[in-house]
């Protein structure tokens, strides 16, 4: 089943996308893992931005918060894991770069 | 400009503030900003529990991890700061640029928007469809938070046989 979607639509994106490449930046850009973190939480944010326009716009914002939510649950597991790891390599090496994960030996 | 238009600017700038400004604290308050304004325009444009959830855990909780992170980290010599700074400038001055760049580009564009839906668009209540239909999410996000507890709860005993 094929719809027709508003132009307004690619207002969205251009907005989607831009959000995306600065998270990109963002992390590319750095050498600091709390910037790092940063940068895949502005990632997060632009898939979910994304996520309730695809919503908005097929209708099925019901569906689309629903995912969302899941969305928001892994992120906020992913930035207390991480932030605890975080910690423990400043505690090591007494230093937030990530060049010292070179190092270890996993 | 509408307001949409305008609360999606403010949104993409406190992003970018969030990724170009030098202080982490910064940094954090700017990405609670982010989220802040992602809940505005969630709320603007109907998904209201998603845009409460969004506020109060993305822009509260998870700031506080992230202040609490920077706050037990040291503070780095002045100098050094300095130095960082200006490498960290060089770094990042073409990203609004870019950004700009292509917000621009991408306007000009109109790209033929028609996108093939595998199912008639149906829909109902949040709540009927995240805990009637989407069941398993609901047991996938339970495991993740369990997951993510005994993580924490690993990392920091760990730092507590270290103290001993």
């Amino acid at each position: 089943m094929a719809i027709e979607i508003p132009q307004s639509f690619w207002l969205y994106f251009i907005f989607f996308a831009l959000l995306l490449v600065d998270g990109l930046w963002c992390m590319l850009a750095t050498r600091n893992l709390v910037r790092i973190l940063i940068g895949v939480e502005i990632l997060m944010k632009s898939v979910t931005f994304l996520l309730i326009v695809a919503g908005y716009f097929s209708g099925r914002m019901a569906l689309a918060q629903a995912l969302v939510i899941t969305v928001i649950v892994i992120e906020v597991v992913v930035v207390v894991v991480v932030a605890g790891v975080i910690l423990g390599l400043f505690r090591e090496h007494d230093s937030l770069d990530v060049e010292n994960t070179r190092e270890m030996k996993g | 400009m509408s307001l949409m238009t305008t609360l999606l600017v403010v949104l993409v700038l406190s992003a970018l503030w969030a990724s170009m400004t030098t202080p982490l604290l910064r940094a954090a308050l700017a990405l609670a900003l982010t989220s802040a304004m992602l809940a505005v325009v969630m709320f603007s444009l109907g998904a209201t529990l998603a845009a409460v959830i969004e506020l109060s855990v993305c822009a509260g909780l998870i700031s506080v991890v992230f202040v609490s992170v920077i706050s037990l980290t040291q503070r780095r010599p002045f100098k050094e700061y300095l130095a960082r700074r200006r490498a960290r400038l060089r770094r990042l001055w073409p990203l609004p640029v870019v950004l700009l760049a292509l917000g621009i580009g991408l306007s000009f564009v109109r790209a033929p928007v028609q996108i093939a839906l595998p199912l008639p668009a149906t829909d109902g209540d949040v709540r009927t469809v995240l805990w009637n239909l989407r069941q398993l999410d609901l047991f996938g996000q339970i495991l993740i938070l369990l997951a993510g507890v005994f993580g924490v709860l690993v990392l920091f005993k760990k730092e507590a046989k270290d103290g001993d």
